[in-house]
């Protein structure tokens, strides 16, 4: 091709193109000019880059054209940022088209104004913006609206100073919906970034202006104001009644998105009617045919309801229980409204319906969608485990699908047997059978480990159960971890149930597992099992083929505190992924989590407190498991160990030297001691389960305390606890002279040094410390009981606060329960410390001791092999032989409330 | 709150045409959304949300072309996905048909609009009719004649503009029940919903006030009239244009309607109704020599109504060959494509009971693929009859004008999603 000899060398066929409509953007024919930007905005559209054509663009913003106005406005937000100097010559435009008298080049300019964001530019865009907010055409207005939050967005400290937040509020109060739909919307999203979390200032006079909007706007404003709501707290029941009441007739729009906004304030807001009124029971059957409604719409739409379902399901089941076949999965389903589908059907699923939904998962396990298969197969066990009832049909179905040899199902299968056998041991045992006959097509380290479990579980009832083991034996190496392990202990299991037949094989994989393999974890466990077999074969047995705590129901509850945050998040991301938006939103750490608003009257704290109160309602079933670890038999297996090892022929592998070490005298003492059983179900006793979770969280916040921010967890690492605290100093002068100190509290907690902050911290500078902490202070009872009390000074002020100590961090290290009973021994003896002393040899723990009114108090911690930790606290009165055991009070919920009955033994030495 | 930006891409994830609404993110993150999309797809997965680091896409596809919000933060996703829909009937309302095609046709008009209808992620105008009044697919010059902001667009009633104008005022309503079915193997129901929808013409000037009178359970419990055949609505949706508050009080329907075509309100119904056309089928699949197929259709509903253009689908395995058919009434298509049979009947009355049969050929050498067990599906429609016995009983039409207007009713059942499962 041939190029304009005034080119000259250096021109491309690239380049000719933007010289081409350089000269088209200044031709004096206007329409001449339009086609060019046409061509240029073409251009950008796929990607080329016409920045250089900054100048010429602009030159022709100046136009009485609407459409190239337009244009050349969409050229400007692409480019300014890229040409910052060159932008400033819009700004007379802009100034000059807030002021036209058409309301559409108004809004047009603010609009595009917003979305120039340059620093430079910004100061001069105040004064329009500020005429435009109080612009006598609604269009500007709610234009202008939006603007500010783009303004914030670019420079906060500006929008603040220059008070357009106040013009915000007041548009809160405008005539027209839309502008007052614009300015909630507006100041939802800055008070996601700003540390004034009241930005909105709802009381209910606003609330009312918002609620008579609501009825007037678009859809799309009908949702901002509805998720604006959601963040309020009424303040008592009447006025949460009387909001319901005005937001229940969104249910019936047509705009699913409106519909889980209002279900969203609704969920909120039962919380805090009584559950016994007329209406709170009115509500919550209104809530049920929209949400079914919400599965036929979009696919996309519907996967959306189906995770948001999911979480109402968990929180209040009794709205959906009906509704179960809504749920069942249609052919053409995509995949993921299938899974969830079918994720919703087993926590609907009960004694009412299984049969039906029986019914459906085994059609779905025939499919061929593997992972929905598998998805379905996993179900059925789940159902067996949920309703007893049904467990010997899901039993025989689940053997149905292994006869369909489909590998995948049958390995499946093979995996939530394992997890029956687990619930409901000694009962389906005579399937064993069928089971092996698919041990050579067993290929995934899951089923192959879950059947290798079974083996050695029923060791005792399976004729070959030594051939099986072995043949898994050969490729010891190649198998994964999991399997490893499995296999070592079921072999144990074996050798400990049929000891003269299995010697070599018990050898064989010991020394496998301790001598050639590299993995730490598998060595370990091999030497504890070779130690436990050559010392002490009637502990080893004790200790390996002990009952073990049935498996709980409902083993993928999503925990309490989170399901609480994440119905905070209906219809948002956070409530699809099922995380809470700190875990996938940047920079949202300093954010206020939401929480469901408390019912007042009720004795529960807000705040730090509430996890605790809701965690327990996680294990449901607990009660059970627990009343069942305490009622274990005691019976026979005690003996004197050392002649039984010589009738069971154990192998002596690594000869007595170890006796010693692992033996501390102690366990055989109370092997020899006669064991009475006095005083069965002798008293009645509330122990309170809970779990603690740690999340950093901010004890003192910088508006509180002129500036200084303080965040922070508690911890326990080498058997130290620590206070583990961010210091950020978020004002503009520095702070030095940092000291620290508690208030007396409950379990006597003192810092052991001062706070380790020797360097001044400079503004926006953080500083992370680790305070050592011992528990030898003054002890006072607080309330809650784990409340502690923080004093921190610097060189501006004294400030306070309170934070909740998780009681996890009293916990000491091995606190961890051999796989038999524990069980309370008690010296008729009026000596605490002996008593403390014996509870401690058996893992209960002794945290502290107080003396009140002539009692000894002790406060016990055990914690059981599946992470619960049991509180209690003992009464010793002085003369009397019995002590009372009481639970913690300040972990008193309805809920998880667990009356069991405790064994009394005392031993006689 | 919602989008940073939003993009339209073609089918190989090249950007179309983009919106960057809040300037927060980079444009170019989007890039790695169609390499997850292929990698997901290789794992037989898909979901309509897909992450990259910071950035969450959420996608509808449409034809050729695939609608991508993109955002980093805790966004509204059931109002993303709406708006993206409604974005898809804006567009379809300009360029007839949304695609390739006319999006890279029609690039300004689409930039104008999607400056229009979202700003800094807050979805704004999306009414299509309101949007025509402002941007239209014409230049303007300022002094003649440009456009102004429709008071329409921030009104309470941003759906009608004022100073419309008909000769002949009319409404014509299409009362439409689609019956969605699923049935098991064995033959039992397991889930009958009626699900029907209320769509306006409506042809009357100025700022006229509707109410629409329906034979609502609900609404003849309030009023005390309970002899007469009602209808248990089980929920209700209706078009913004419905005074909800006014519906949840009194249960009155009252409404200032939108130009032109819309639907009103749309409901659903559990009540279990008899299935209006029954199958009975038996698929014998003889292992590398033969399927036969024979099919038993039963029409379950008053004689005096008739359903048209019933097809009903009959599933094969995917790899047969010389069809053969024989039917009492219709004719029988095999589509390959579809891997089914697909036997139309043109009229076909209720209280009739017609078969079919056929004889499929399969090859000696099997695929080792599994095929799904796909279910029979079945089409029809059943003019001048609901399955609910819905009725409208009045439609009330006043205009300050004090015209008389006439209004129109037809009503139609049809096929939903009417799956029977096979065996």
């Amino acid at each position: 091709r041939y190029f304009p000899l005034l080119h000259g060398p250096g021109v491309t066929p690239k380049t000719i193109i933007i010289f081409e409509l350089k000269a088209e953007l200044n031709n004096e024919k206007k329409e001449k000019r339009k086609e060019a930007v046409k061509k240029v905005i073409a251009a950008m559209t796929v990607g080329k880059d016409v920045s250089s054509l900054f100048p010429d663009v602009v030159n022709c913003m100046q136009t009485d054209n609407l459409e190239l106005k337009k244009l050349v406005y969409l050229y400007l937000m692409n480019y300014a940022k890229s040409q910052p100097d060159m932008a400033i010559m819009a700004v007379n435009s802009f100034v000059k088209d807030c002021e036209d008298p058409n309301p559409l080049i108004r809004a047009l300019a603010v609009r595009t104004m917003g979305c120039i964001r340059v620093d430079k530019i910004t100061e001069y865009l105040c004064e329009p913006l500020r005429k435009c907010l109080k612009d006598e055409d609604p269009y500007v207005r709610k234009t202008a609206a939006v603007c500010v939050a783009k303004l914030h967005d670019i420079n906060a400290q500006m929008v603040e100073d220059q008070g357009f937040l106040d013009s915000l509020r007041d548009l809160i109060a405008d005539s027209n919906p839309m502008v007052v739909a614009n300015a909630v919307a507006a100041l939802s999203e800055i008070s996601e970034s700003h540390p004034n979390s009241n930005l909105l200032d709802l009381n209910p006079q606003n609330i009312n202006k918002l609620l008579t909007a609501l009825n007037e706007c678009t859809e799309w404003g009908q949702i901002f104001i509805l998720d604006c709501l959601s963040n309020y707290n009424p303040k008592d029941e009447r006025e949460a009644q009387s909001i319901c009441e005005r937001v229940t007739p969104r249910l019936s729009h047509a705009n699913s998105a409106v519909v889980l906004s209002a279900v969203k304030v609704l969920m909120k807001f039962l919380e805090l009617l009584p559950k016994e009124s007329d209406y709170y029971n009115t509500l919550l059957k209104k809530l049920s045919p929209p949400l079914v409604t919400l599965l036929s719409g979009e696919p996309e739409v519907q996967y959306v309801a189906l995770r948001n379902i999911n979480l109402i399901v968990q929180k209040r089941p009794e709205i959906l229980k009906q509704e179960i076949k809504v749920f069942f999965v249609k052919y053409n389903d995509p995949i993921y409204v299938k899974l969830e589908k079918l994720d919703i059907m087993i926590r609907l699923a009960s004694q009412a319906n299984i049969a039906q939904v029986l019914a459906e998962l085994k059609e779905y396990a025939t499919e061929v969608d593997v992972d929905f298969v598998r998805k379905a197969v996993r179900a059925i066990g789940r159902c067996a485990i949920k309703v007893e009832q049904s467990a010997e049909r899901c039993v025989s179905t689940l053997l149905d699908l292994i006869q369909t040899k489909v590998n995948y199902v049958v390995q499946e299968a093979i995996v939530v047997i394992r997890d029956i056998f687990r619930k409901y041991p000694n009962k389906y045992e005579s399937i064993i059978a069928t089971l092996c006959e698919n041990l050579d097509s067993l290929d995934e380290p899951d089923a192959r480990a879950a059947m290798i479990w079974i083996v050695g579980e029923y060791a005792e009832r399976i004729d070959n159960a030594d051939e099986l083991l072995e043949s898994f034996l050969e490729g010891f190496h190649d198998e994964s971890t999991q399997v490893q392990l499995t296999l070592l202990t079921a072999i144990v299991k074996l050798f400990l149930k049929k000891p003269s037949e299995t010697q070599e094989l018990v050898q064989q994989v010991l020394s496998l597992a301790t001598q050639d393999s590299d993995n730490p974890d598998l060595r370990d466990r091999g030497y504890i099992y070779w130690r436990l077999l050559s010392t002490d074969p009637v502990t080893a047995k004790e200790v390996v083929l002990s009952e073990k705590p049935l498996i709980s129901e409902e083993t993928d509850l999503i925990e309490p505190t989170l399901l609480d945050e994440l119905i905070c998040h209906i219809g948002s991301l956070a409530s699809v992924y099922h995380k809470p938006p700190n875990a996938f939103v940047e920079g949202s750490h300093g954010i206020h989590r939401k929480h469901l608003p408390i019912q007042h009257g009720s004795p529960v704290s807000a705040g730090p407190a509430a996890p605790i109160e809701q965690a327990q309602s996680v294990i449901p079933s607990q009660g059970d498991l627990l009343g069942d670890l305490l009622n274990l038999d005691l019976g026979p297996p005690v003996n004197v160990p050392q002649q039984s090892s010589m009738q069971m022929g154990a192998v002596d592998l690594l000869g007595g030297g170890l006796d010693s070490l692992v033996s501390d005298g102690h366990s055989h003492r109370i092997a020899n001691n006669r064991v009475y059983l006095f005083g069965l179900e002798c008293l009645h006793v509330h122990i309170s389960l809970f779990i603690v979770y740690l999340f950093p969280q901010i004890w003192l916040p910088a508006v509180k305390a002129k500036g200084l921010e303080i965040s922070g967890t508690f911890s326990r690492r080498q058997g130290q606890m620590y206070m583990d605290m961010t210091f950020t100093n978020k004002a503009l002068q520095h702070m030095t002279d940092f000291a620290i100190q508690f208030n007396k509290n409950s379990f006597g907690v003192i810092p052991t040094t001062p706070l380790p902050i020797h360097t001044p911290l400079m503004p926006s500078q953080s500083i992370e410390v680790s305070l050592p902490l011992n528990t030898i202070g003054p002890v006072m009872k607080m309330d809650p009981l784990n409340n502690l009390q923080v004093a921190v000074k610097n060189n501006i002020d004294v400030f306070y606060f309170s934070g909740l100590i998780p009681l996890n961090i009293f916990f000491v290290e091995d606190g961890k329960m051999g796989t038999f009973l524990y069980f309370f021994i008690f010296f008729m003896s009026k000596d605490i410390y002996t008593v403390s002393g014996k509870l401690q040899n058996d893992n209960i723990y002794t945290i502290a001791k107080r003396n009140v009114e002539g009692q000894d108090m002790l406060y016990q911690s055990l914690k059981l092999t599946n992470g619960i930790w049991i509180l209690a606290e003992l009464r010793i009165q002085p003369g009397n032989p019995n002590y009372t055991v009481k639970h913690p009070p300040n972990l008193n919920s309805p809920h998880s409330e667990l009356r069991s009955h405790l064994l009394f033994l005392s031993v006689e030495v | 709150m919602s989008a940073s930006a939003i993009f339209i891409l073609d089918l190989k994830g090249k950007v179309l045409i983009s919106r960057n609404y809040m300037g927060n993110m980079d444009m170019n993150k989007v890039d790695h959304f169609m390499p997850i999309m292929m990698r997901m797809e290789e794992d037989a997965d898909s979901s309509p949300l897909v992450t990259h680091g910071s950035a969450h896409f959420l996608w509808i596809k449409h034809r050729n072309l695939y609608l991508v919000a993109m955002t980093k933060k805790n966004a509204n996703a059931a109002l993303v996905y709406s708006f993206l829909y409604k974005m898809v009937e804006v567009f379809k309302e300009y360029f007839k048909e949304l695609e390739e095609e006319s999006i890279r046709d029609n690039f300004v008009t689409v930039y104008e609009l999607m400056d229009e209808v979202m700003d800094f992620g807050f979805p704004q105008t999306t009414d299509s009719k309101i949007l025509q009044e402002y941007i239209t697919q014409q230049g303007h010059k300022l002094d003649v004649g440009a456009p102004r902001p429709p008071a329409t667009v921030t009104n309470a009633v941003s759906w009608r503009s004022e100073g419309i104008k008909y000769r002949k005022n009319e409404v014509f309503m299409d009362v439409i029940e689609s019956v969605n079915l699923l049935v098991s193997a064995t033959g039992s129901v397991l889930r009958s919903e009626i699900v029907g929808s209320i769509k306006l013409k409506v042809v009357l000037s100025g700022m006229p006030e509707l109410r629409l009178g329906l034979n609502d359970k609900v609404l003849f419990e309030i009023t005390g009239r309970e002899k007469s055949k009602t209808v248990e609505l089980e929920d209700v949706k209706f078009h913004q244009c419905v005074r909800l508050s006014r519906f949840e009080n009194d249960r009155t329907i009252s409404f200032i309607p939108p130009d032109g075509e819309s639907e009103l309100m749309s409901y659903r119904l559990n009540t279990t109704v008899k299935p209006l056309i029954w199958i009975e089928s038996v698929i014998e699949k003889f292992s590398h020599s033969r399927v036969e197929i024979k099919v038993k259709a039963r029409s379950q509903f008053k004689s005096r109504s008739t359903a048209n253009n019933v097809a009903i689908m009959v599933p094969v395995p995917s790899d047969v060959d010389s069809p053969k058919f024989k039917t009492s009434t219709g004719s029988c298509k095999y589509l390959p494509e579809k891997s089914a049979v697909q036997w139309n009947i043109k009229s076909f009355p209720g209280g009739k009971e017609y078969m079919m049969r056929a004889h499929f050929g399969l090859p000696s050498v099997e695929s080792t693929e599994l095929e799904g067990r796909r279910p029979i599906t079945v089409n029809f429609e059943i003019p001048y009859f609901t399955v609910s016995g819905i009725q409208v009983r009045y439609l009330k039409i006043i205009e300050k004008s004090g015209y008389e207007a006439l209004p129109w009713v037809r009503y139609i059942t049809q096929s939903g999603d009417y799956q029977l499962r096979t065996n």
